[in-house]
């Protein structure tokens, strides 16, 4: 019922919102183009803090906002001062790291500040990352749903992250805390990783920048992603296993914070996703909103206007953060997040937080998650080792409540024939994380009109996951 | 009068021998419900006798110049019989206040030890409401109060609310929740309040003064230092810092201190007690005697041993 009462708001806040920023052009990137943060925080502290706010008490307060704070607020504070997105996010960690965590937020906002540290990043993104990545119109996909619905359909185009130095958008968020890192004057980096690919970009940008690299990995991940473990070796970093708890990647980052606890005077952990204790999840997605920004400038590029739907796969959420992060505020534009369903939602066995979790605390964060009665965390299940999370971010857990954001989930089966479907449509391997969020069309393109401009992020490749693939797929 | 009773060592070790562990680990499910009966049969027999609270605790045991000594010990490991059986041990053997593990899937503040022995816990069924059933037996027949130590997500499920009245109900009288940092203990702190219940926070080598200060103002019980930069776990030394800190917090204010992590031998509880500390929490050094004995009766023995160690070094 609060929930309901909440989307009416939110529904009228859109009207008035749409009606006056239509004419000074919405499309047009609030800041400048190259790489900063400005959806800072700060801009927001003229508003008292919402603590422990809960969805029903906030509709009052979206109704009796004078209308400049409504354009401001946009889905309110994200977050604010206390790290929080409405009642979810805070800083839920053991009291030897609060040090640490407000000493790095104080070093994010003030590089985020730093034309320096900007032109650095600026600079190793575009040629040491290889970006921008291309917002490409995969035209045979199109085609391919279009001859299925009479001609309907959107026109469906790929942000392709998968082209980044690493092959994931993951480098992006690794690469801009490396640098910080050496800000703040840290030499010895700690990260997790799930399917491996936050612990290649990790340990690449740690080569790159001359620091000692430790990756904390499930023992089970370890072995479906062999070939991310050594190409981790490889660049020259420990990977140590974990045996604890079921040995996924749950378990690592639980290893990776126990390690942060202990060396926290020497070691900066790179949290590979916008989950975690604040500021993570607000510093990872502003990392990431890259993708979104670019995605803004390519779609006025290519078709002078904005795109309609966005999709993206969640796991922790990182991609799916970096690609909506510029469009929360346009609210014309949807945005569909898709979780994994592993065997099915009702099978027990899924890691789709969103659609079946509950309100809880974990690594750092209140977010939905799989848990059981007695409140101890459910191991999640996915055929994609890097959407195999019992959380997500916080923010995500906002975007669903307000109702900005949409979550769907599709299964392993689904996202195996959607990595076949792209494979042989266009010629590119989406990674297993992906192709989640590619299965999501077969139900959505027959609901959306003709001319619809569909930008899903192409968030990974897949060459990592073939090995997985094998075991699934006959041919 | 506590003091008095607690002089002989095992008042009931006879008959714990027994009747102890009516069926060993083969069906721990079974344990907890038929060991119930022989707890319920036990508490009418022991003398009533009021248990203060954590603060009182500390203000007795300052008049007669003593440090508490605060054993912690998992829930549900070995199994919860043996549980309810070493908190009588414990109680029994000159423990001050007992600190009691609720086990959980990710306990971020704990170290191999005490994470190992929460597994353990839980691959044998244990769950919330068969350590509450457990305490409401066990804790009539104890004169140390009992804090418990668990993460914010087993509370936040039962309702924070629901949560503190239950644990009142059955005696508690102190939480310490080690996920939960100043920030966001306001909900927990009102909550707590409202039932009686001493919400103990942390302190540590890495929090800077006047975030100390506000720490201390807030902590209910006793201030928690950790003596340590990192997660539970025995360490060859006690932090080098713990002297200067406890000194510090002495100066901010005249709360009970009492220093954990890592306190793991007689010569450490020495050390910190010489240093000026209230209280000393000994804990994976426990955990460990009770997760490595071959059967929960020696476990036991073990502990009644080690315990008396420890208590010693504070004579």
């Amino acid at each position: 019922m609060c929930d309901m009462a909440l989307t009416a708001n939110t529904a009228a806040t859109l009207t008035t919102k749409n009606s006056s920023s239509n004419l000074p052009k919405p499309y047009q990137p609030k800041t400048p183009l190259n790489f900063s943060f400005n959806n800072l925080p700060s801009k927001f502290l003229k508003f008292p803090p919402i603590r422990r706010s809960i969805s029903c008490v906030m509709a009052p307060d979206i109704g009796s906002k004078s209308a400049t704070e409504e354009r401001d607020l946009g889905v309110l504070q994200r977050p604010d001062s206390f790290g929080r997105f409405g009642r979810f996010g805070g800083k839920y960690v053991p009291e030897t790291l609060m040090y640490a965590l407000s000493e790095l937020e104080t070093a994010f906002r003030n590089l985020s500040e730093d034309e320096d540290f900007q032109k650095e990043l600026d600079g190793v993104l575009k040629d040491y990352v290889g970006r921008e990545t291309p917002l490409y119109f995969a035209e045979r996909l199109t085609e391919h749903y279009k001859l299925n619905n009479n001609g309907q359909g959107p026109e469906i185009y790929l942000k392709r992250e998968d082209l980044n130095h690493t092959g994931a958008h993951k480098i992006n968020n690794a690469v801009a805390q490396a640098l910080l890192a050496k800000k703040l004057g840290k030499k010895r980096i700690i990260a997790e990783t799930g399917a491996g690919q936050h612990g290649v970009a990790t340990a690449t940008v740690c080569a790159r920048f001359g620091l000692q690299c430790i990756i904390y990995m499930g023992a089970q991940d370890m072995e479906r992603q062999s070939l991310n473990v050594f190409r981790m070796r490889l660049l020259g970093a420990e990977v140590i296993p974990v045996h604890s708890g079921t040995a996924t990647l749950k378990d690592a980052t639980s290893e990776a914070i126990r390690d942060w606890v202990t060396n926290v005077e020497t070691t900066h952990y790179i949290l590979g996703s916008v989950a975690g204790p604040h500021p993570y999840p607000m510093m990872v997605r502003d990392f990431h909103a890259v993708i979104g920004k670019e995605t803004r400038k390519q779609a006025m590029e290519k078709w002078g206007g904005k795109p309609d739907v966005l999709v993206a796969c969640v796991g922790g959420g990182s991609n799916a953060m970096g690609l909506f992060h510029e469009f929360v505020e346009d609210k014309d534009v949807r945005l569909i997040g898709v979780e994994a369903a592993g065997f099915g939602i009702d099978s027990g066995k899924h890691a789709a937080t969103l659609t079946k979790g509950e309100v809880g605390v974990l690594h750092g964060a209140m977010s939905y998650l799989l848990q059981d009665d007695d409140g101890q965390i459910i191991e999640p299940h996915s055929i994609s080792a890097g959407l195999d999370y019992p959380g997500v971010g916080p923010e995500h857990s906002y975007l669903k409540d307000l109702g900005r954001a949409e979550y769907f989930s599709v299964t392993d089966e689904e996202a195996l024939e959607a990595f076949k479907r792209l494979s042989r449509l266009e010629g590119i391997i989406p990674a297993l994380g992906t192709s989640h969020a590619l299965a999501i069309l077969e139900k959505l393109c027959p609901t959306l009109p003709k001319g619809t401009k569909l930008v899903l992020n192409c968030s990974g490749r897949g060459d990592k996951d073939v090995q997985t693939a094998i075991k699934h797929l006959k041919m | 009068m506590a003091i008095a009773f607690k002089s002989t060592c095992f008042p009931q070790h006879k008959r714990f021998e027994t009747q102890l562990f009516p069926c060993p680990s083969s069906s721990p499910r079974l344990v907890n419900i038929s060991s119930k009966k022989s707890f319920t049969t036990m508490a009418s027999l022991v003398t009533a006798q009021p248990t203060v609270g954590l603060s009182e605790t500390f203000k007795i045991l300052k008049q007669q110049n003593k440090v508490a000594l605060i054993p912690y010990i998992t829930a549900g490991d070995p199994d919860l019989s043996t549980t309810a059986e070493a908190l009588k041990v414990l109680d029994s053997c000159g423990s001050d206040i007992i600190e009691l593990g609720v086990p959980y899937s990710d306990p971020l503040a704990d170290g191999p030890v005490i994470q190992a022995a929460a597994t353990r816990a839980l691959l044998q069924g244990t769950n919330y409401d068969a350590i509450i059933n457990m305490l409401r037996d066990v804790v009539p027949q104890l004169s140390s109060p009992i804090a418990l130590f668990t993460y914010y997500n087993p509370i936040l499920k039962r309702g924070v609310e629901k949560f503190m009245s239950t644990i009142k109900d059955v005696g508690v009288h102190g939480l310490v929740v080690p996920d939960v940092p100043l920030e966001e203990t306001e909900f927990l702190r009102k909550e707590a309040l409202k039932y009686g219940i001493e919400l103990v926070l942390l302190t540590t080598p890495t929090t800077p003064k006047d975030r100390m200060k506000a720490i201390v103002e807030a902590s209910e019980g006793f201030v928690y230092l950790v003596s340590q930069v990192g997660v539970t776990g025995a360490r060859a030394d006690v932090g080098a810092r713990v002297q200067e800190l406890l000194g510090d917090i002495k100066e901010a204010s005249g709360k009970p201190v009492a220093v954990g992590f890592g306190i793991s031998k007689p010569e450490h509880v020495k050390q910190v007690a010489e240093w000026g500390a209230d209280g000393v929490i000994v804990g994976s050094a426990i955990v460990k005697l009770l997760g490595e004995a071959n059967s929960p009766e020696e476990g036991l023995k073990a502990l009644e041993k080690f315990i008396k160690s420890l208590k010693s070094a504070l004579l």
